[in-house]
């Protein structure tokens, strides 16, 4: 039983932080709330689809593949549909929100509405603490963790990452010590479908694909991103384990968990940010009231 | 007073003037006239969804719009006024009047609930906890299948009037009525503190205008007209499903709005007439019909981004430098303080 949740609990909440990274960023640094998010994730999972089972390419290539495709689109799209309209808020909510709803219709015509799954790339089960584990899990759980390492480190570490964190705590100061935040900021769409393509493929083989499969990953991801605080790479990363583990616990252990499981999450969050409205480490910006 | 000299006066002068207000009248009479030129269910349906969705794209214009509690879970208020207008008709029999004005008063208890943890919360950040709340209850709908039908939702309920073209002249009346007096509401008094609320809450509560109070009451109001909408909907479809609790039903509210004009109360309303029966005409190619739709959503944005009725509004009409008065694009000088106005820039 723990076991099953340690492990279940622990590839959720690692997807989800994936997504949730990606998001965080983009807000950080563009300040815009990019709901086609989780639309680019979807995208990856049906390029497996497409590539692997209806091309018939090799695991890694058709992966490499998707990855490519994908953050093409992402960048593409950032642009030259999002940036343009960047200052008005409202218009851009409608912009992420059309492309959004023009990728999962274009998936729809492409594949068509009914339920798709890909191919596991390595098949097998292996023991693990006394719990039996499909091996894919287990490939799955540790591209996931080296992804998140290879990002930390990007953020923490290099010119870049610094750049990109600069400018997600104050975009005009950080224009002002020369960095050049337009550019950061496509650098940052790039990382964040980067991410949320990789998610997406790894979890291609796991979960069932159909167009619809964006939208509850995008209500969650925007639950974890609030309730981390926006911006706080931290704080994502910590909440996406909370809710993560919340909603595992949710269907193990309480009667019809299915249903409520984004139910129980969502309310935790509700609840959190009712004793701390900028989320568990957000700050709030005086100067952005 | 009334004299018929006085009547022509005032129509001269303050109506025929602007051609904004000869668009609303003729719009106005066009959906009054409508059923006398045709009698087709299909088009009396579509007018009639359009304007229950009409009044719903209004309250989330006031919310958002006036006082910029941008909420992404409108269809909160929406589902919450069908469903409870259809669990009151179809367990207590009550007639519909009541049911639609029941359920718009559990929407507007739904608006002070929603209401209270946005008190504490600004931008983003509250925009994303109301999406929460439909998603969680959708959950719990699920959960009692019983009392709420589950996934199926609740059918059966009575017809809003017993033929389509009453049923339409219900719509119409009540959207007048309602739209009317909500935009009578924003050009008050009340309506410039909500205003100054979106533009700086600090400042307004510096000077000594209980900012909860009015937000709280935003909260209710827009409820209260998105759950009339909801119980409108419920009784001419006859069903209350979990559908209209959809993550996409909130966005789509949130695209009519920006693209008819957000802020203006009018600028949903023609939003709604537009694309509404758009997305209906393009049922001949059933298929493409939501590409096309995001198309024309992504180009509508690219080349109005002020929405379609500011568009139009600064197309035909010019305001007066000296005193801010609008006047038809026509006139050279105000009408009211006779001051040039530039042609173009």
């Amino acid at each position: 039983m723990i076991e099953n949740i340690l492990v279940r609990g622990l590839l959720n909440s690692c997807v989800y932080a994936m997504i949730a990274i990606g998001f965080s960023l983009i807000f950080g640094v563009a300040r815009i709330i990019n709901l086609s998010h989780t639309a680019f994730y979807m995208v990856a999972a049906y390029g497996i689809f497409l590539f692997n089972v209806q091309a018939g390419f090799d695991p890694i290539l058709s992966i490499v593949l998707s990855i490519l495709v994908v953050s093409a689109l992402g960048v593409l799209s950032y642009r030259y549909l999002i940036d343009p309209v960047r200052e008005r808020e409202t218009s851009t909510l409608i912009v992420t929100i059309a492309i959004a709803l023009m990728m999962q219709e274009i998936i729809f015509i492409l594949f068509g509405g009914h339920y798709r799954g890909a191919v596991a790339l390595i098949s097998g089960h292996t023991t693990l603490i006394g719990v039996r584990v499909t091996n894919q899990y287990i490939l799955t759980l540790a591209v996931v963790m080296t992804a998140l390492i290879i990002v930390w480190y990007l953020l923490m570490k290099t010119r870049l990452g610094i750049a990109i964190r600069a400018a997600a705590q104050d975009r005009e100061i950080a224009n002002l010590m020369g960095v050049d935040v337009r550019k950061v900021a496509i650098h940052t769409m790039t990382i964040a479908v980067v991410l949320a393509a990789l998610a997406g493929a790894m979890v291609a083989p796991i979960y069932v694909l159909e167009p619809h499969m964006w939208i509850n990953p995008l209500v969650i991801i925007l639950a974890i991103v609030i309730l981390g605080g926006l911006g706080s790479i931290k704080g994502t990363f910590i909440s996406a384990f909370i809710l993560g583990f919340t909603e595992v616990l949710v269907v193990i252990f309480i009667p019809g968990g299915a249903f409520l499981k984004v139910t129980f999450a969502l309310a935790l969050m509700v609840i959190i940010l009712l004793i701390r409205p900028e989320g568990l480490f957000g700050v709030f910006l005086e100067g952005e009231r | 007073m009334f004299s018929f000299k006085w009547g022509f006066r005032f129509m001269q002068k303050e109506f025929l003037s602007l051609p904004s207000r000869i668009i609303i009248a003729l719009f106005v009479i066009g959906l009054i006239l409508l059923p006398l030129f045709t009698q087709d269910p299909y088009i009396l349906r579509i007018f009639t969804l359009a304007c229950i969705f009409a009044i719903f794209a209004a309250s989330w214009d006031f919310l958002a719009g006036y006082v910029g509690q941008i909420s992404f879970g409108h269809a909160l208020f929406f589902g919450i006024g069908a469903y409870s207008t259809a669990i009151l008709n179809l367990r207590l029999d009550l007639p519909h009047w009541m049911t639609i004005v029941l359920g718009a008063v559990v929407a507007v208890v739904a608006g002070l609930l929603v209401g209270f943890p946005a008190l504490r919360l600004k931008g983003p950040y509250l925009g994303l906890v109301t999406l929460a709340f439909p998603v969680m209850l959708t959950g719990i709908i699920f959960l009692f299948p019983d009392f709420t039908g589950g996934e199926l939702g609740i059918s059966g309920i009575a017809r809003l009037a017993s033929t389509r073209q009453q049923e339409y002249y219900i719509a119409v009346i009540v959207m007048i009525t309602l739209i009317t007096v909500l935009w009578k509401i924003t050009v008050s008094k009340y309506g410039i503190i909500f205003h100054a609320i979106r533009e700086d809450e600090i400042a307004v509560r510096a000077s000594g205008i209980n900012t909860v109070r009015y937000k709280l009451t935003a909260f209710c109001l827009s409820g209260f007209y998105a759950g009339v909408a909801g119980g409108l909907y419920a009784h001419y479809l006859r069903i209350a499903g979990p559908g209209l609790l959809d993550i996409l039903m909130s966005f789509q509210v949130i695209i009519w709005t920006i693209l008819g004009g957000i802020a203006t109360i009018y600028g949903p309303v023609v939003g709604v007439f537009v694309l509404y029966p758009l997305l209906e005409y393009m049922r001949v190619v059933p298929q493409y019909r939501m590409l096309l739709f995001t198309i024309i959503v992504l180009l509508l944005v690219h080349f109005m981004p002020e929405g379609i009725a500011n568009w139009v509004r600064d197309m035909l009409e010019k305001e007066c430098p000296r005193c801010k008065e609008r006047n038809v694009f026509t006139r050279r000088e105000c009408r009211y303080c006779y001051a040039q106005i530039a042609t173009k820039k």
